[in-house]
This record gives structure tokens, C-alpha cells and sequence, in this order.
């Protein structure tokens, strides 16, 4: 294959190669980013909160009776809930849990002397040594039900849970144990949280905290003995997950028999993946937005391939003849055309990889986006190079059918 | 003339029909997504009360202690007014009208035997606040500054929650417990909530907010109702009650109506935090008041999401892509003409008249696209309304925005025909005459 000839009709046809050339760089260079962004959205969306998430159920219910006892109303909604078939398990929390957004956080020091460092240089809140982590209480048989997973030490005691604000151990996640005792064996340590000394006594593997605050530390989390104490609450239950719905509902019903007074949010009456889905609603909408216009990109810039080869290839019909009267062949024309869009989009690739580069350093500073890993740059342009070749296929074949007779013709 | 270069541009696209087709498809797809993309922009940037919102303006103090440091991501306390404040410029009454307002939740127990307790948010607010927005009342009215004086038990519901209570019946006159107190109804407002929501502080959904109830701020204070968004308070140990002089949780508006009292205003905000001072109570230089204007409020708390302004980078990117595959497509149609061109140079044509004729032509290009463009962008916002996101029930197209796709179709073709047509009326006529 001789590339005189095709460089010689690319310098003649300067400016709408350059024009090509530049729509590939730009696909390139746009495709790329919007890749990264998917594909790490994707990773935000799928993040695992480390709970048998397609298990569980939520009700929330707030009572309007100021004079109820917490705690036995608890203790009698418990028992109705934990009465409907289908259920496994049942636990009251306050108010927290993975991705629902009701946050309560403060920081966790590893030990006294780093919280009165901490207090002294007025430090407490930057995160640094205590990092800020976020509170889960709840009814006993909470690790259970959650289906959290316990790799160091013992779930609470019986007689470690309490009501008023006093608990004395503590199961932290083992991203909060690495963070706090690097190198070290957690359980037994003693870290301050708010002034109030905890002893570690268990480790769960994973626990992602109720608002993701930056991927980084969205793994923060302190379990603590304490019993909700007030008679706004949210019940979880565990069941099969085809018995969500129905259970849901069954719930809904048996707590307003327990107390019709009590008021239940429509709303907060759902399953964890309508939670999940709640949590990263936005992200799931720019992924679909990102992933349409990347194919909108792609779809265009093979268009653009294919008309200007397909125009190529007819105003050419005449010295394609030619070529093929005296001695080329069906595959030198094929070849012809390959090897054209093969070098325009080429060049392409080579300025759309220096652009993606550039237009990451720009989006980093505006929107907080991470560097651009460097291998989704090859993968970028072998999805043009292919495109490129998809795309003048089919005008390259019509030219490769031009009979050498046409040569004798006038146009 | 016209006419006739309408017909030649007609005759040469109906002649390429694929390439045709593929501009038009390519400006299409591009102008399609930009607008979709600027839609949802204008809709969420757009002034919540035309014709009202340049006289309405937003007071800000700064109470905060000279070391007082904002912890981390922690909203701006300065955001919200202190009670003492707001009650000093409620009776100051330095402005046309001045109303103070926050937003809460209440229990709701309803007199009818089939519905359930339910929690309701609203407004609790100071008289001015109706005339101050301009609420539109279906029946009754607000209430008075003598009732905010006087702590009365009123309410003026919305239009929705009115019907959910009371049906097809009147609602004014009604009892409502509400928040464990009665309250009698004295108004009922038609449906109205500005979007975004924009004297509601700023934590919370904005777009598809609206408040079901109003009552007296007065009334909220005395019964320590509970108050949504942020309440920031700045001294270790305060009682942190409603009425604190270090606790912010407060929104104040004023209508001011022209350029003299609003430096007047704004001369008096300066004076007040000067005297606040001088008491002592006030550390910070009283330059640090500020007053903003409801569209400067809003630029302020830029309530655009991130995602929204990126997705406009790339809508507009996608446009420029397409515009750059358009000026190719037609590069080579109109060398194509080369022959057709030196024809009528040769016959006559000036340089200008060929320019002329390729323009339109490239113009009808921009019309079809303009078209399929507006089609798409309708397909567009179609989806994103389908989204659960809190913006995305207002994203419609109005006139505005659907001219202005098809300005924008014709300009982007124009555009992108121009250095073609350039091209095309430099080709000498004889030369081509002679290899044709």
C-alpha cells in the first residue's frame, strides 16, 4: 500500500480532512471524560454499604402521645412486627441508617490525650486525628438483622444497652479502626467520642455512613448499645425480598393498631432499594445524560465519516476507474479508503488524547473531578479507530464495485 | 432574488438527498441537546416573581464574633437574621414593607373522622409578608400587625390543604389544630409557590417546595414550635431558645421600591450594625451588612446543582462537534459545485451573489435541523421531567426558548456555512469551465 497517492488527494482536499481530523479530536477528547465521569458514577451508585440491603424494609412512625414510654412502646411495637409471617427479624433505630441521610456525626478520637490535643488547638472538627464519624444506635439483634458482618470481637451484651445517653463499648467499622489504631489490634482501645469514653468491642467489615461525606470517608461509623428514646423511630425489618411490599404494608396496619394516634409518612414507608435508589437519584440521572450524549457524540462523528467518505468516493468514480483499468485491484480501492479514514482519524486520536488530558486539568479545577486515569486514553481511541473503520466501510466497499469501464466513460 | 436562490438551494439539497439528510440529522441531534440542557438552566435560573422581584430585597447582619470560624462544609450563619435583629428592623420600618419569616413542620390533627394526624410544613411569618409577595387569596385575607402583636391564633391555609380538610366547603371561619393549639382559619390563598422557593432558607428542596399554612411568627416563638433549616448559634453555653440574640434562623425581606431608598435602606443597615457596636453587641465592622436583590440573593446561594452546569459544558460541546462535522459536509458540497458555480460566475454572477445563494441554502439547512432540534429537546425535557429530581417537574420549553432554538439551528448553520461559502465564491470561473 503506498501512501503517496492518498496524501497527495488528503493535501487537495486540505481543509475538509483538517475539519475531520478536528470533529475526531473533540469525539476523542469528550468521549473520553464522559467515559471517567460514568464510570465513576457507576462505582458511586454500586458502593456498598456492607447491610443485606435487598433484605430490608423501613417504616418510620412518629408518635403524637407526649406522655408514652418509649421504650415499651417500642418493646410492644417489636413484638406486633416481629408476629407477621414472612418477617425474620425485626430492631428500632433513632432515626440513622446507611444512606438515608439522617446524619448525626462528631469526631472520634483514638484515645484522651489526642481529644485534649485536639480540644487545645480548637482542632476537633477538621478531621485529622479524630475523624468525623457518624452515631448509629438501635434495639439489640441490630448487627443481625442488619446482616452486618462482624470480624473482631462480640456483639453487645444484654446488659450493655441503656437508654439514657451513657453507653461504655462501642463496634466501630473497620474503616474507622484502621483509620483510628493503623497498625494496631482495635478492639479493647478506648477512643472519645463527644467527651464520653468508649470501649471498642467489636469490628464490623463494612458500615457506610448515612450521607456519604466524599467517597473517602463515607466509611466512618460507631455502633453504640443505645436504645432509641423517643417515640419517633424507624423500625427495620428483614424478610425474603419478595415479601417486602406486602410486609411493608402488614407493618403499617399492625403499628396503627398498636397506636392509632401515631403518625406514619407515606413516604418513609419503603423499601432499602427505593433508599438506595432516593440516595443517588441525581447521579443515576447524569449517567443516563452522559451515557446519551457520548453515543450521540459517537453516532454523529460516524455520520460525519461516512458522508464525506460516501461523497468522497462518488466525486472520485472517475480516477477509481482509472486506478482499476490498469491494474488495481477490488482490494487496492477497498484498501484505498481504509487506509485514508485510517490516517485522518489517526491524527485525530493524536490531538483528541492531547485534548482529553487538557480538558480533564480543566474540569478538575472546576468541578472537583479526579484525574483522568491514563488507560482509558488507548481504549478511547481504539473505540474511534474502529469507528472510524465501521463507518467507511460501507462507502469503501460501493467504491471497490466501480467497474474499470467507467474509466472510458465521460462524466 | 430570493426566491429564486430558495429554489437552487431547494434543487441542490433535494439532489443530495443522504447528505441532506445528514446535516440535518447532525444539527439536529446537537441544537436538540443543547436546548434541552439550556431549558433546564432557564427554568431553574428564572426570576421566581416577575414584575415583583426588583423591589423585593433580602437584609443581611453580621452578629458573629470577630473569632468566630465556620466549622468545615457548615452552612453561613450570617445567611439567616438573629430574632432581636429582625424584631429591631420589623419596627424600624425604614422599608416600603419589611416581613420576617421561617419555615417549620407541624402535627396536623384533622377534625374529619377519616383522615389521619399528618405533619405539614409552612411558614410562620410577620403580617407583611402577603403584601410583601403578592400572595393571591382565594377567599379572606392575612392578618394584621396588631394580631402578630397580640400572638393571635390564626392561619391562612393553602388552597390544597384547605380542600384536603374541609372539601368543597368554606374553609374561613374553620377551626384547625395545629401543632397542638387551635387556630381559627382566616384566609385560604390560591395555589401559589414561587419556584425555587426563594425566601425559605436554603437547606431543603427549593424547587418543589411550597408552604400549605401560614401563621404568625409571634405565635411560633411563644409556643416553641419547631423551625426547619438551619439555626446556627455561635456562643458555647447560650439557651439557644428562638429569641436569642446568637442564634440566626430567620429570613427577612423588604420591598423597597426606588433607587433612593434602597441606598437608604442600605445607609440604615450600616447605621444599625454601627449602633449594635457601639453597644457592644456587634464586633464586626457594620460594612459587613449587606443587602442583596432577590435575583442576587439567588446568584448568591447558586442553587444551579454542579451537574446541571456540567451537563451544559457538554450539551454545548456535543453542538460544537456537530457544528465542525456540518462546515466539513458542506465544504464538500459546495467544491462539489464547482462546475455549477464558474457556470454562473462566468454568466455574470458576482462573488457576493453566490455567497448569498450558498447562505440561504445553508440556512434551510438550519430551519429543518431548527425543527427536528425543537422535536428532540421536547424528547429531552420529556425524560428529565420523568426524573424523580426536585428541578425536574419545570422542565418545559416556553416560546422564549423554542424561538430561540431555532434562532440558534439557523445561526449554528449559518455559521457553519460560511467558510464553505467563502470557499465556493473564490473558485476562479474560467479554470473550472475548461475541466468540467
Amino acid at each position: 500500500m503506498q501512501l503517496r497517492p492518498i496524501l497527495s488527494t488528503l493535501r487537495h482536499h486540505r481543509l475538509t480532512a483538517m475539519l475531520l481530523t478536528l470533529q475526531v479530536a473533540l469525539t476523542c477528547a469528550i468521549v473520553c471524560n464522559v467515559a471517567f465521569m460514568i464510570a465513576s458514577r457507576i462505582a458511586d451508585v454500586s458502593m456498598p454499604t456492607g447491610i443485606a440491603e435487598s433484605e430490608l424494609s423501613t417504616i418510620q412512625s412518629t408518635g403524637t402521645d407526649l406522655h408514652q414510654n418509649a421504650q415499651a412502646l417500642h418493646d410492644t411495637d417489636l413484638a406486633a412486627l416481629r408476629a407477621i409471617p414472612g418477617v425474620e427479624s425485626v430492631v428500632a433505630v433513632s432515626s440513622a441508617l446507611p444512606l438515608n441521610r439522617n446524619d448525626s456525626f462528631g469526631p472520634a478520637c483514638p484515645s484522651r490525650q489526642v481529644f485534649e490535643q485536639a480540644m487545645r488547638t480548637s482542632s476537633l472538627f477538621k478531621g485529622g486525628d479524630c475523624p468525623l464519624s457518624s452515631f448509629y444506635d438501635g434495639t439489640p439483634g441490630l448487627l443481625n438483622t442488619l446482616g452486618l458482618q462482624l470480624v473482631a470481637g462480640r456483639d453487645f451484651l444484654p446488659g450493655e444497652y441503656t437508654a439514657e445517653n451513657n453507653p461504655h463499648v462501642a463496634i466501630i467499622s473497620r474503616a474507622l479502626a484502621d483509620k483510628l489504631y493503623p497498625g494496631q489490634d482495635a478492639l479493647g482501645k478506648v477512643m472519645i467520642l463527644g467527651g464520653n469514653a468508649l470501649q471498642v468491642s467489636g469490628v464490623v467489615a463494612t458500615l457506610a455512613r448515612p450521607e456519604l461525606h466524599g467517597m473517602g470517608d463515607g466509611y466512618a461509623s460507631v455502633i453504640m448499645p443505645q436504645l432509641p428514646d423517643s417515640t419517633s423511630e424507624i423500625y427495620v425489618l428483614r424478610s425474603a425480598p419478595s415479601d417486602r411490599e406486602h410486609i411493608l404494608k402488614a407493618a403499617e396496619a399492625v403499628l396503627f393498631k398498636v397506636d392509632p394516634t401515631r403518625v406514619i409518612d407515606p413516604d418513609q414507608v419503603q423499601t432499602y432499594s427505593q433508599i438506595r435508589d432516593a440516595y443517588f437519584q441525581r447521579d443515576t440521572t447524569m449517567i443516563g445524560l452522559l451515557i446519551a450524549s457520548a453515543l450521540g457524540l459517537l453516532f454523529v462523528t460516524a455520520l460525519g465519516i461516512a458522508g464525506l467518505a460516501n461523497f468522497w468516493v462518488q466525486q472520485r468514480t472517475r480516477s477509481i476507474g482509472i486506478r482499476r483499468a490498469i491494474g488495481a485491484t477490488r482490494g487496492d480501492i477497498l484498501r484505498y479508503f481504509q487506509t485514508e479514514n485510517l490516517l485522518i482519524v489517526t491524527v485525530g486520536i493524536v490531538l483528541g488524547v492531547l485534548l482529553a488530558v487538557l480538558m480533564n486539568l480543566l474540569l478538575m479545577t472546576h468541578y472537583e473531578l479526579p484525574r483522568l486515569p491514563l488507560w482509558y486514553l488507548p481504549i478511547g481511541a481504539a473505540v474511534l479507530w474502529a469507528l472510524g473503520q465501521l463507518s467507511v466501510l460501507s462507502p469503501a466497499l460501493r467504491a471497490a464495485q466501480v467497474p474499470p469501464v467507467v474509466a472510458t466513460r465521460s462524466v | 432574488m430570493f426566491g429564486y436562490y430558495l429554489n437552487l438551494a431547494l434543487h441542490s439539497l433535494k439532489r443530495t438527498p443522504i447528505l441532506t439528510g445528514l446535516m440535518v440529522l447532525a444539527i439536529g441531534l446537537g441544537i436538540g441537546a443543547s436546548m434541552t440542557m439550556l431549558t433546564v438552566l432557564h427554568v431553574m435560573t428564572d426570576d421566581p416573581m416577575p414584575g415583583r422581584s426588583a423591589q423585593l430585597y433580602t437584609p443581611h447582619l453580621d452578629p458573629l464574633p470577630l473569632d468566630h470560624k465556620r466549622r468545615g462544609d457548615s452552612p453561613d450563619p450570617t445567611d439567616d437574621m438573629t430574632w432581636p435583629d429582625a424584631m429591631a428592623l420589623l419596627k424600624a420600618h425604614r422599608a416600603v414593607r419589611q416581613a420576617a419569616m421561617s419555615g417549620g413542620s407541624l402535627l396536623l390533627r384533622p377534625a374529619r373522622a377519616d383522615l389521619r394526624p399528618f405533619y405539614v410544613a409552612g411558614r410562620y411569618a410577620t403580617a407583611d409578608f402577603f403584601a410583601l409577595f403578592g400572595v393571591p387569596f382565594e377567599r379572606g385575607s392575612g392578618w394584621s400587625a396588631a394580631d402578630d402583636a397580640a400572638s393571635a391564633h390564626v392561619v391562612v391555609l393553602s388552597e390544597i390543604l384547605a380542600r384536603k380538610l374541609f372539601g368543597t366547603g368554606t374553609a374561613v371561619g374553620q377551626t384547625v389544630h395545629l401543632g397542638e393549639h387551635d387556630f381559627r382559619v382566616i384566609g385560604v390563598t390560591a395555589d401559589w409557590a414561587p419556584k425555587p422557593l426563594f425566601y425559605a432558607d436554603q437547606t431543603g428542596t427549593q424547587y418543589s417546595d411550597a408552604d400549605l399554612f401560614f401563621l404568625p411568627l409571634s405565635v411560633a416563638v411563644d409556643e416553641k414550635f419547631q423551625v426547619n433549616g438551619n439555626q446556627s448559634g455561635w456562643v458555647k453555653g447560650d439557651d439557644n431558645s428562638l429569641t436569642s440574640a446568637n442564634m440566626s434562623w430567620l429570613q427577612f425581606w423588604v420591598q423597597l421600591d426606588t433607587p433612593a431608598q434602597v441606598a437608604a435602606y442600605r445607609q440604615y443597615l450600616i447605621d444599625y450594625s454601627a449602633q449594635q457596636k457601639a453597644l457592644g453587641r456587634f464586633q464586626r465592622p457594620p460594612t459587613n451588612a449587606k443587602l442583596y436583590n432577590l435575583m442576587g440573593w439567588l446568584a448568591h446561594e447558586n442553587l444551579v446543582p454542579n451537574d446541571v452546569d456540567l451537563q451544559l459544558w457538554l450539551a454545548l460541546g456535543f453542538l460544537f462537534v456537530c457544528m465542525v462535522n456540518i462546515v466539513a459536509l458542506l465544504l464538500a458540497k459546495f467544491l462539489r459545485r464547482g462546475g455549477e458555480i464558474s457556470v454562473r460566475r462566468a454568466l455574470g454572477a458576482r462573488r457576493r451573489d453566490i455567497f448569498v445563494q450558498l447562505g440561504i441554502e445553508s440556512a434551510l439547512i438550519g430551519v429543518a435541523g431548527g425543527v427536528l432540534g425543537v422535536a428532540i429537546a421536547q424528547l429531552g425535557l420529556w425524560s428529565i421531567r420523568q426524573r424523580p429530581d426536585d428541578y425536574a417537574k419545570l422542565a418545559q420549553m416556553d416560546v422564549s426558548m423554542l424561538l430561540g432554538t431555532l434562532a440558534l439551528a439557523v445561526l449554528a448553520s449559518v455559521l457553519a456555512g460560511l467558510l464553505p461559502a467563502w470557499r465556493a465564491c473564490h473558485v476562479p470561473p474560467a479554470l473550472q469551465l475548461k475541466g468540467g
